[in-house]
C-alpha cells in the first residue's frame, strides 16, 4: 500500500471541495474494496477523503411516492436487516445477505457496493496484461482461465464481470441512483449507472470525477409477495456468483401481470432484457414460459471455453428461480436453490 | 598440531572478522536509509500527517499516534500491544482479525485506525473479565472447536457479534452467518456445535 494523506469530510459539499483541491484523491466509505485494492497496489490514491460522516447513516427513509430512499452512507447489513426493507423489498434484503460475509456487510456502504470493482483474477494480477487496469495492454482473460468471466455484453477488450449481489436486486427493482458532484446533483436510472466494457473497460460506471453517490431510491413496487434471489457459486457461502438471478413477479392467480428478471455473474453490469419480461406478462408462471424467457435473455450469449457452462446454467437458474419466486417462504439462507 | 591456531583456524578467524565488518557496514547503511526514509515520511509538512487516534479498547482508553495507512488490525496488535487478534490473509477473506467495533463485528484488516477514531473496540482479550472465560470460550474447549487455534479469536468475536445481531436461529443460519470465518484445520463442525450450545443456553435463560 502506498503512503497517502487522510482527510475527513464534514458534509457532502466539504467532500466535493476537498476532492477538487487534491489530485489523485479517492473517497473512502467502508473501504472493504478500496483498501484491498490498495494493498494489491491496484489503487494508489495520494489522498483519502473519508465520507462516512458526510451523510446520514440511517439506512432507510420513506419517500413521498410510497417508495424508500436508501442512504449511500449506511451499511449493507443495516439496509438488509431494516424492518422496512425486510417487509417491502425482501428481494433486496436476500440479495445483500447473499454477498460477502457478515463482517464485511457490517462495514461496506450502499454507495460503495455500487462502486466495487471486478474480481477478475487477471485484473488483480499486476504481472499480466489487463485493459481494465492498464488500458491498451490487452485482455488476459479472453484466452485465459475464464471460468468466472462474462458471457453477455463482452467486448474484445474485456470480459470481466461486475461482482455485486445487491446491485442485481436494485436492477430488478428499477432503482435510481442520486449523486452530487462539482456540477450539482443529478439522478441516474439504475440501468444507466454501470457500463459495458466496449473499448473503455477501465470505466466501470458513469459517475463523473468528484461525484459522490448520496442515496438510492426504490420505487413503490417491491414484489414482496413473489420474489426470489438465487446465487450459484463454487462454494455455498462467501463466494462470488458464477450466476445469480433476481426475480420479482406480480401475479393474478397463476397469471403473471408484471415480471422482473436480472442476472448477476454474467456481464460487466447487472443484466436485464425487458423483452423477456414483456413476454411473460399475461402468461402462466410455468417452467415452460420461464424457459422461453430464459432463451430470450441469453440470446447472443458467448462462452470463452471455460465459462461455456454459464449459458446453460443461467437458463436453468432463471427457470428455477422463477418457480422459487412462487414460494418465497421456502427460501434458504445464502440464496441457495430451494424447493 | 601443537599450536593453538592451525593455519585453517587462523584463516577462518580472519574471514569471520572480515564478514562481520561487512555485515556491520551494510547494517549501518540500511539503518541510515531507513531512518532517512522515515524522517522524510513523517516530517514532510502538509503531505503526510500522523495523527492522534483515540480508541477505547476492552474498556481502556488508548491514545495512539498513527500514520494514516495503519490498519485497525495493526494498531491493535503492534501499537496497542494486544496480539490476541490475528492477522491471517490481511484481505478480509479469512476472518481471523474479527473484532467488535461499536457493537458490530468487523474485519479489522480492512479498515484504517484513523477511520475508527473515538470507537469502542472489543478484542478476544476483552470478551470476559480477567481470569474468567466467556461461555463461548468454555464451549470451544468442551467441543474441541480448534486445533491450531489461529482462527479461534476471530471465530469467538464473530460469534459474539452474530448472537448480538440475533438473526441466526437454526444451525443452517448459523453456518451461513459464520461463513466469514475460515478454519483450515477442519474444526468447523465443532465450532458450529459450540456456538449452537451457547445459543441454546441463552435461549433458555
Amino acid at each position: 500500500m502506498n503512503n497517502f494523506d487522510y482527510l475527513k469530510a464534514g458534509d457532502i459539499q466539504d467532500a466535493i471541495g476537498k476532492s477538487g483541491s487534491c489530485t489523485d484523491s479517492s473517497y473512502i466509505g467502508g473501504g472493504t474494496n478500496l483498501l484491498d485494492l490498495m494493498k494489491y497496489d491496484l489503487a494508489h490514491p495520494t489522498t483519502l477523503i473519508d465520507i462516512n460522516h458526510a451523510g446520514t447513516q440511517d439506512a432507510v427513509t420513506e419517500t413521498e411516492n410510497g417508495g424508500l430512499r436508501l442512504s449511500a452512507f449506511a451499511t449493507n447489513a443495516d439496509t438488509a436487516w431494516h424492518p422496512l426493507i425486510e417487509e417491502k423489498y425482501p428481494l433486496l434484503s436476500k440479495a445483500i445477505l447473499a454477498g460477502a460475509s457478515a463482517q464485511i456487510r457490517n462495514m461496506a456502504t450502499n454507495g460503495g457496493n455500487l462502486l466495487q470493482r471486478t474480481r477478475c483474477y487477471y485484473f488483480y494480477d499486476a504481472n499480466v496484461p489487463c485493459n481494465k487496469r492498464e488500458p491498451g495492454s490487452g485482455c488476459s482473460a479472453i484466452l485465459g482461465y475464464n471460468r468466472i468471466m462474462a458471457i453477455l455484453g463482452t467486448s474484445e477488450h474485456c470480459i470481466a464481470v461486475f461482482p455485486s449481489d445487491m446491485c442485481i436486486a436494485l436492477a430488478a427493482l428499477e432503482a435510481t441512483v442520486n449523486v452530487e458532484g462539482p456540477n450539482g446533483p443529478r439522478s441516474i436510472v439504475f440501468a444507466d449507472f454501470h457500463r459495458l466494457p466496449g473499448d473503455t473497460p477501465e470505466l466501470d460506471n458513469n459517475l463523473l470525477p468528484g461525484e459522490i453517490i448520496t442515496s438510492i431510491d426504490l420505487p413503490p413496487q417491491g414484489f414482496s409477495d413473489n420474489y426470489s434471489y438465487l446465487k450459484l457459486r463454487d462454494r455455498n457461502s462467501y463466494a462470488f456468483a458464477l450466476v445469480s438471478v433476481a426475480t420479482g413477479l406480480e401475479l393474478d392467480g397463476d397469471i403473471i401481470r408484471n415480471a422482473r428478471i436480472a442476472l448477476g455473474g454474467v456481464a460487466h453490469k447487472p443484466w436485464r432484457v425487458p423483452e423477456a419480461e414483456e413476454f411473460l406478462v399475461g402468461k402462466a408462471a410455468s417452467e415452460e414460459n420461464f424457459a422461453q424467457a430464459a432463451d430470450i435473455i441469453l440470446r447472443g450469449a458467448t462462452g470463452y471455453q471455460y465459462n461455456d457452462f454459464k449459458i446453460e446454467l443461467a437458463k436453468r437458474a432463471i427457470i428455477r428461480n422463477g418457480m422459487m419466486a412462487l414460494h418465497p417462504e421456502t427460501q434458504l439462507p445464502g440464496a441457495l436453490p430451494s424447493a | 598440531m601443537g599450536s593453538i591456531f592451525s593455519f585453517e583456524d587462523g584463516f577462518l578467524f580472519l574471514r569471520s572478522i572480515q564478514l562481520l565488518g561487512i555485515i556491520v557496514i551494510v547494517s549501518i547503511d540500511v539503518y541510515q536509509c531507513y531512518i532517512t526514509m522515515l524522517t522524510e515520511i513523517v516530517e514532510k509538512p502538509g503531505l503526510i500527517r500522523s495523527g492522534q487516534v483515540s480508541l477505547k479498547v476492552n474498556g481502556n482508553p488508548v491514545q495512539l499516534n498513527l500514520l494514516p495507512w495503519v490498519s485497525l488490525l495493526d494498531a491493535i496488535r503492534d501499537h496497542a500491544g494486544l496480539t490476541g487478534t490475528k492477522k491471517g490473509c490481511d484481505h478480509g477473506q479469512c476472518g481471523a482479525c474479527t473484532v467488535i467495533c461499536d457493537g458490530k463485528r468487523i474485519v479489522s484488516c480492512l479498515t484504517l485506525a484513523v477511520m475508527k477514531d473515538g470507537s469502542e473496540i472489543t478484542t478476544i482479550e476483552g470478551v470476559a473479565p480477567e481470569g474468567d472465560l466467556h461461555p463461548l470460550q468454555k464451549a470451544f474447549i468442551e467441543h474441541d472447536a480448534f486445533q491450531c487455534g489461529y482462527c479461534t479469536p476471530g471465530q469467538i468475536c464473530s460469534a459474539i457479534g452474530m448472537m448480538k445481531e440475533g438473526k441466526a436461529k437454526s444451525r443452517e443460519e448459523v453456518k451461513e452467518l459464520m461463513s466469514g470465518n475460515l478454519c483450515r484445520c477442519g474444526a468447523n463442525t465443532n465450532i458450529i456445535d459450540a456456538i449452537m450450545e451457547v445459543q441454546n443456553q441463552d435461549a433458555h435463560e
